[in-house]
């Protein structure tokens, strides 16, 4: 989120699509009420009615993958209406970045597409720039090939009429939302989305957010209070774990996993580090060689030193051009490629898409290591329906460990604050604790290294192995705070930095103090600051006692606590607050006071309108220092544009010829099926989630309370829908894709209503994705045995929100 | 007087209710008899953050004193400036992830061909999994691809998970795949 929760309370409209927060982040709604008692309005747009619905001012429907086309719809009607914030977009935004003449978009391509390689060549999507190789600016907005201009053309195809033969959304019903969320355009107002899966799982996933980013701006809602781009992050610590980053893309902090064509240190860092000739832009990833090698000194310690580049050629580089994420993985994994796997607190036999295809990948293992706290379908697989153990060669070990209650530890929620908890009990039996799993099957494997080498063996690549810095233990055990203070960072050598003396194993302040000449250390740039000298920051719990909800000193959260990020786009060019009533941070005449400034530069205009030479741009993590209204970045197109799920129901695209995402992933195996508009697979399907369970059931299915209340998988259908097929409500019926079948009770309801797209009826189901056949006998099987194996081409994510399935009465002969 | 739950049921239960019901202006003796027959009584309690989903609420979990250190009871910290004390069914029913008669409590293995796990020991488990780690990275390390460029990587190891681990279990975990070369690196965040 760039805000937080509480924050919410701040809003004055708050948009709530690709997401059922009342369900799915419940207290989260606490937060919701108190906006809407102090006078907010609250939309839900979904296209079932969920229990977010039945709390909002307003509810309207829309078909799963239809999301860019209502949005842009709205973008539109922002437009044509003028109720976007003028000031903010022409100062702070690249509204008025002048595009090269390469530039075009022409019936769903964007310029620069190769249909063999299914890419863009992004050159095409550059700005003009001036002789200093600053990108040129019309900040009156007017200049044809300015991004102002181009949005307008991109978005005027989106009438009301087209929009709502698409989504399936009344063309009374748009105008609504679009009237109601658009008068937060007005100068002192905030509107905020709240979004989770239902933006993000869609080969158009990332376009999803991109629209709703640029809605943002043109509105004048980002670093706001009660504004911003709030995702509702799906895991206790999704976030933390991501920002540590357990991925395949990403070294911590958000830096490069390193590419081979990157043989040096020093080319890494001039690949990954960006430039700007504007001296108004602050172009925070500049620092980039800071944060990297500081993280190579705590993978390495001592042992990375100059000399050796830090370590840099120890750590494992990706192949150019190649992916190793989820998708690619399991598919690797079922053409029998992988041999050895950790299934490390995880569940992918029933949180992947195509659950068959990742069921048979892992009867191909050699090994596997399953660490969880219950039995569930990913370690014990080879019992499950289908398999054969006697033809099941993979040996699985099972490793128990502990709960949350039962370690101590941080963890990082979807505000990014990171807060402490502590260890209440014992796990039980010989459940133990993950870090000290890890730290002693990682030291076994280490002397197993040692030992070639004392035998006089020559030891495969062991120094990575030999050389991780991993002192993190106190009597044997897994120290958390020890770790903690690493990701933080040290000072590795006395040093004066910005007017103060450190000494050596001093922790860092701040990672504005880190150094790219190996004389500092920090596990991940964005959690300098959490474990200072002033002590664990992430353990604090003093309340706010007034204010707008930033409750600086409860917990910390990154960056440098900042509560709200872009908070210097809260205030105009001389520092005034837009919104006086909730002001974020405000200029004093000499300094910043509220949140965490970010950036403590001085306001752009001196009191008596002069520019301020001091000063930066407020989105300091652009090289331009200004929002990216235009996303040159995103591999397919600068522009969100709808396009259809992969397998949709229709077989034409109302806006372009180009059906699908041009740049969406498939995979070729026998068992990478797809269809669309077929008619063995005529209704549209989405998966979802209950309150009463977590993910994949693998915690929850075993607790009575929970099951009780929820204790099998359903499909949830209108009335319409079971009209056709004859179906009564709670008769156990069949759901089947072209990948595999489940079969679930089925719940016919109001909730969900037939679509008219282009002029034909287009029925939706839904089902939650809680079960799995391990516990409880006959509660069902995962959702995801129906899901593609298809992704956004940025991300990588699975399309599990819109794919096409049949549903049918169970014929008993 | 500003006085928070906990602050509360302590002052009844420590008898100085007396005193305190005039400043707070009700009789206490009914509250203090109450909660002298609550079973967190003398439980030792434990702030701790919910392991669900990523809104981060406070919990209170109170842990008998005494052998066996057990969890008797958890509820919403009403201290927690997100939750105020409220909770979800999830959050509500911790205590029972706690105490689970189906959680595992030893470690396990599948032999290849077998139709059930055996009960082995944390010694055994580790040398095993260590000894298939060394194998198959020793026979899938690949130092130059094809292009003759530094790689140093396996991609016959796959690692997924998790994003419900602690911080510091996460950084140390990216740290050992990547030590060991691994690419193949992911878990929730990506799906």
């Amino acid at each position: 989120m760039t805000n937080h929760w509480i924050d919410i309370r701040n809003s004055d409209c708050i948009l709530i699509m690709g997401s059922n927060a009342a369900e799915n982040h419940p207290i989260s709604f606490k937060w919701v009420t108190e906006a809407m008692k102090r006078g907010a309005t609250m939309i839900s747009v979904d296209p079932r009615f969920t229990r977010t619905s039945s709390k909002a001012d307003f509810y309207t429907s829309l078909r799963s993958g239809t999301d860019i086309a209502f949005l842009g719809g709205m973008i539109k009607y922002i437009l044509e209406n003028n109720k976007y914030f003028k000031e903010y977009v022409a100062e702070y935004t690249n509204a008025s970045f002048i595009l090269s003449g390469a530039y075009s978009f022409h019936d769903g391509l964007f310029a620069g597409y190769d249909s063999k390689t299914r890419t863009y060549d992004k050159s095409m999507w550059a700005f003009e720039k001036d002789d200093k190789g600053t990108p040129k600016k019309d900040r009156s907005l007017q200049d044809p090939m300015c991004v102002f201009q181009q949005l307008k053309r991109h978005y005027s195809r989106y009438d009301p009429d087209t929009v709502s033969a698409i989504t399936g959304t009344p063309k009374e019903d748009l105008l609504k939302v679009y009237e109601m969320y658009s008068a937060t355009g007005e100068k002192g107002k905030a509107g905020t989305i709240m979004y989770a899966m239902g933006w993000t799982q869609h080969t158009v996933g990332v376009q999803n957010i991109r629209t709703m980013a640029i809605i943002q701006l043109l509105l004048g809602n980002m670093g706001v209070a009660g504004g911003g781009v709030n995702a509702l992050r799906g895991e206790s610590n999704v976030q933390g774990s991501t920002d540590h980053c357990i991925l395949f893309h990403i070294w911590p902090g958000y830096l490069k996993t390193p590419m081979a064509s990157q043989d040096s240190l020093t080319a890494y860092n001039a690949k990954w580090t960006p430039k700007t000739s504007d001296p108004l832009s602050a172009n925070w990833w500049g620092n980039y060689p800071k944060y990297s090698v500081s993280l190579l000194k705590s993978f390495f310690g001592d042992k990375a030193t100059r000399e050796n580049d830090f370590g840099y050629n120890w750590l494992p580089k990706l192949d150019d051009g190649k992916a190793y994420s989820w998708l690619d993985l399991f598919d690797a994994m079922y053409r029998g490629e992988i041999k050895g796997f950790f299934a490390w607190g995880q569940n992918p036999a029933c949180s992947g898409a195509h659950s068959n295809k990742t069921r048979e990948g892992l009867a191909k293992l050699d090994w596997m290591v399953n660490v969880n706290i219950f039995d569930n379908e990913t370690g014990s697989f080879w019992k499950g329906p289908g398999m054969d153990p006697k033809k099941i060669k993979t040996e699985v070990f099972f490793l128990p460990c502990a709960v949350s209650v039962e370690k101590e530890g941080s963890i990082t929620n979807s505000g990014r604050w990171m807060q402490w908890r502590y260890k209440a009990a014992e796990p039980p039996g010989e459940a133990r604790p993950d870090g000290d799993i890890l730290i002693d099957l990682f030291k076994q494997v280490r002397y197993f290294y040692t030992r070639d080498i004392e035998d006089g063996k020559e030891p495969v690549f062991p120094e990575p192995i030999l050389n991780l810095k991993l002192d993190y233990t106190t009597n044997r055990r897994f120290d958390p705070h020890k770790m903690a203070k690493e990701i933080n960072g040290y000072f590795l050598k006395g040093a004066t930095v910005n007017g103060t003396s450190f000494k050596k194993g001093d922790l860092v302040p701040s990672f504005a103090y880190l150094q790219d000449d190996g004389s500092t250390s920090s596990g991940n740039w964005l959690y300098c600051n959490s474990y200072t000298s002033k002590g664990n920051m992430a353990a604090r719990r003093m309340r706010e006692k007034a204010g707008i909800g930033l409750n600086l000193e409860w917990a910390w959260c990154w960056p440098v606590n900042r509560r709200i990020i872009y908070n210097r786009a809260s205030v105009d060019r001389y520092g005034n607050p837009w919104d006086r009533e909730h002001p974020v941070i405000r200029w004093d005449g000499s300094r910043w006071v509220g949140d965490v400034p970010d950036g403590g530069w001085p306001p752009m205009l001196r009191p008596d309108g002069t520019p301020n030479p001091e000063t930066k741009y407020p989105f300091i993590m652009k090289p331009e220092g200004l929002a990216r209204i235009f996303g040159p970045g995103m591999v397919d197109g600068p522009f969100p544009e709808h396009y259809e799920p992969l397998e949709c129901p229709v077989e034409k695209n109302l806006l372009s010829s180009q059906l699908i995402n041009p740049a969406a992933q498939t995979y070729g195996t026998d068992v990478d099926v797809y269809r669309t508009c077929d008619p063995r697979y005529p209704f549209v399907a989405t998966t979802y989630r209950v309150c009463e369970h977590w993910q994949t059931g693998v915690m929850t299915r075993w607790q009575p309370w929970l099951l009780e209340a929820q204790p099998q998988l359903f499909v949830e259908m209108s009335a319409e829908l079971a009209s056709l097929r004859g179906i009564k409500n709670g008769e156990k019926v069949t759901v089947e894709s072209a990948r595999g079948k489940v079969e679930a009770v089925a719940i016919v309801t109001h909730r969900f209503k037939p679509f008219k797209i282009q002029d034909t009826v287009v029925h939706q189901v839904g089902l939650p994705w809680h079960y799995g056949w391990v516990y409880p006998k006959d509660g069902g099987d995962s959702a995801n045995l129906l899901t593609p194996s298809t992704g956004d081409p940025n991300t990588g994510i699975p399309e599990t929100k819109a794919f096409m399935v049949n549903v049918r009465k169970i014929s008993r002969r | 007087m500003k006085v928070d739950r906990r602050e509360f049921l302590r002052i009844s239960v420590g008898g100085a209710a007396g005193v305190m019901a005039l400043g707070l202006g009700m009789d206490l003796r009914p509250v203090r008899s109450y909660a002298q027959t609550l079973k967190i009584r003398y439980a030792e309690e434990t702030i701790t953050i919910c392991p669900y989903c990523a809104v981060g609420c406070g919990i209170i979990a109170h842990t008998s004193r005494g052998a066996g250190g057990k969890i008797i009871n958890t509820e919403g910290d009403p201290d927690h400036p997100i939750n105020e004390g409220a909770l979800c069914a999830k959050g509500a029913a911790l205590s029972q992830l706690a105490n689970n008669k189906h959680r595992i409590t030893s470690p396990m293995i599948r032999k290849p061909g077998e139709s059930e796990w055996r009960k082995v020991s944390w010694e055994y488990a580790l040398a095993q999994i260590a000894q298939r780690i060394k194998k198959t990275r020793d026979e899938t390390f690949t130092p130059r691809n094809a292009k003759g460029q530094v790689v140093n990587h396996t991609t016959g190891i796959a690692h997924v998970g998790s994003a419900a681990l602690d911080n510091e279990e996460c950084w140390l975990i990216q740290a050992v795949m990547r030590a060991m070369g691994l690419v193949y690196i992911e878990h929730q965040a990506r799906i």
